[in-house]
């Protein structure tokens, strides 16, 4: 069983090829580079150097949002049509879940974190036990309140993700000695973790596979807002 | 055998073509039933719609040629012009798949599809000139020969297309604008002066804002004077301006270039009273004027396939690290 595993929802680009469920090889970018551009390629490297050809591979797992709308599509797209071409398997992880590695060992709760501008984050709760598992759903919410909401758990919180420097103060202010936050040299994702936590995942179908944008788009909401007022 | 795969504005479209010249299939899914709310393209929804439907639209196109990938040659695909997140879906799908199947991958310019869906209908014989006019577009393109294009005139600000919503929009009409003014036109008589912009002496470009702002400066002169306007009137008579420049120009350059084609192109190409004063101005003429069907003017794959035909045909490929170009030059 060879599974490819891929995350483009921020600027790292991370890629896995599993074999039985054990790392065959890796590969993370982590400059400033479009997806767009590079992704493929970098695919194509990376079976390259495992002497590895397209029609090698058993599934295929893709960090399907939240992050960069941009980047999370680009992902989504090679992934579900590589998927429907190879007539293979596809399974979404969380990309949240793609930052949490750092707190596998760590004695408290995990809660990685993406920036979405105007003080607000795409983040969730996570805790590692016999494989990672979600507490409390991915989510886009003022940095404020999910502090707010995190004081109340009275634990240990490590913070994951290279946008927890942003927060930081806010943080500390918050929740003072009970938070910790990943160093900068594990601030990135991995497309192992999110292969192996994939295992336990069924398989979806590539047709119908979209990113788990979390957010409506702009536009959209602003309709929806005038259709309210319009209706009511 | 070509796959062709265009998303570079609302329509997610996937073609199977035969040398170039023959549609095997041709399946578009447009969008324009979720843009018409906000009156416009937004780019964000219309990237959200090609990743939704891009896998579905290309097993449709491949069931209905009733071909497998194996029996495709290479993937040819939209590189640009156009929304940048639009354009990325439609590329990064097409490299997955010319990598999965370990196929050749072509970067389609957006214009040259649109060129060459003439090439579907009719056998190009060069030198030709094209008349592109789109909501993007408005040029005049000679070809001496299969895949060159020098652009002899283009606009300078606004595109045909782009007045011909922003005009729509003054008059109140639903999105997209284009398709009514052409109708409301046909109703109404050209008795509203309206300026044409004929620019320099000999220059094949064009400028249309200056023709929507007489538009919109005509109707508020007449709302402030309290004088009813008909609409009617005031479309046909923005139309003939708009028809009589684009005509006009196009007759010189076929005439100066001494070409053999003249190929309307671009999704106003649909417009009929572009389509009947170029059929008018041809009929007697030794010139061949080639106009697609409605189908083929606007976005389509099938364009990108037959344009993506010649390219491979030339031997021209596209590597794994191909990204979309929103500002393509042809
Ligand atoms: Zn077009």
């Amino acid at each position: 069983m060879i599974v490819l595993a891929m995350d483009t929802s921020n600027q790292p680009l991370s890629l896995a090829v599993m074999k039985d469920g054990a790392v065959m090889g890796e590969k993370l970018i982590n400059i400033k580079r479009n997806h767009s551009l590079q992704a493929m390629s970098a695919v194509e490297e990376l079976l390259g150097s495992l002497d590895l050809k397209p029609g090698a591979l058993d599934r295929i797992v893709v960090a399907k949002g939240p992050g960069s709308y941009t980047g999370v599509r680009i992902g989504v797209t090679l992934a579900k049509t590589m998927a429907w071409s190879l007539k293979i398997p596809i399974v979404g992880v969380s990309s949240l879940l793609s930052l949490a590695w750092p707190g596998k060992y760590f004695d408290g709760v995990v809660v990685p974190l993406m920036n979405a501008r105007r003080g607000n984050v795409y983040t969730g709760l996570y805790e590692y036990q016999d494989g990672w598992q979600t507490l409390e759903e991915d989510r886009n919410m003022a940095m404020s309140e999910w502090l707010t909401h995190l004081a109340e758990r009275e634990e240990n919180v490590l913070f994951t993700g290279a946008d927890v420097e942003v927060f930081w103060e806010e943080i500390q202010s918050v929740l003072g000695e009970r938070a910790y936050h990943v160093s900068t040299e594990e601030a990135f994702p991995s497309a192992a973790v999110m292969a192996k936590h994939a295992e336990g995942l069924p398989d979806e179908d590539a047709h119908g596979f979209v990113p788990n944008y979390i957010r409506l788009a702009e536009a959209e909401s602003n309709w929806l807002k005038e259709q309210e007022k319009k209706n009511g | 055998m070509i796959l062709g795969i265009e998303t570079s504005c609302d329509e997610t479209a996937a073609s199977v073509v035969r040398n170039g010249t023959e549609i095997v299939s041709n399946v578009v899914a447009s969008q324009i039933e979720s843009h018409k709310r906000f009156g416009g393209v937004v780019p964000e929804i219309a990237s959200r719609h090609h990743v939704e439907q891009m896998t579905i639209v290309v097993e449709e196109a491949l069931e209905k040629a009733d071909v497998t990938m194996d029996e495709i040659d290479a993937i040819a695909v939209t590189e640009g012009p156009g929304l940048v997140g639009a354009l990325i879906i439609g590329v990064n799908a097409a490299k997955a798949m010319a990598f999965a199947h370990q196929k050749p991958l072509i970067g389609v310019h957006h214009i040259a599809g649109h060129i060459y869906a003439n090439r579907l209908i009719e056998e190009m014989k060069f030198p030709l000139l094209s008349l592109v006019v789109s909501g993007g577009h408005t040029e005049l393109v000679l070809m001496k020969e299969h895949g060159s294009f020098e652009v002899i005139g283009e606009t300078r600000d606004d595109a045909a297309g782009e007045a011909y919503d922003k005009v729509a929009r003054t008059l109140g009409l639903p999105y997209p604008g284009g398709p009514h003014i052409d109708r409301l036109a046909h109703e109404g008589t050209p008795s509203v002066k309206l300026p044409r912009a004929w620019l320099e002496e000999g220059s094949y470009d064009f400028s249309f804002s200056g023709l929507k702002s007489a538009v919109i400066n005509t109707l508020h002169n007449a709302e402030q004077r309290g004088e009813e306007i008909d609409v009617k009137d005031l479309a046909a008579s923005f139309q003939e301006s708009v028809v009589e420049v684009l005509t006009e120009k196009a007759k010189r350059a076929v005439e100066e270039y001494d070409v053999k084609q003249l190929l309307l192109a671009g999704g106003v190409a649909a417009n009929k009273g572009l389509r009947t004063r170029l059929t008018e101005m041809f009929e007697t003429s030794d010139v061949e004027l080639v106009i697609p069907p409605l189908s083929l003017c606007t976005d389509n794959a099938a364009m990108i396939a037959a344009a993506g035909t010649v390219m491979y045909e030339q031997g021209k490929r596209s590597t794994l690290a191909m990204n979309a170009n929103p500002g393509l030059m042809l």
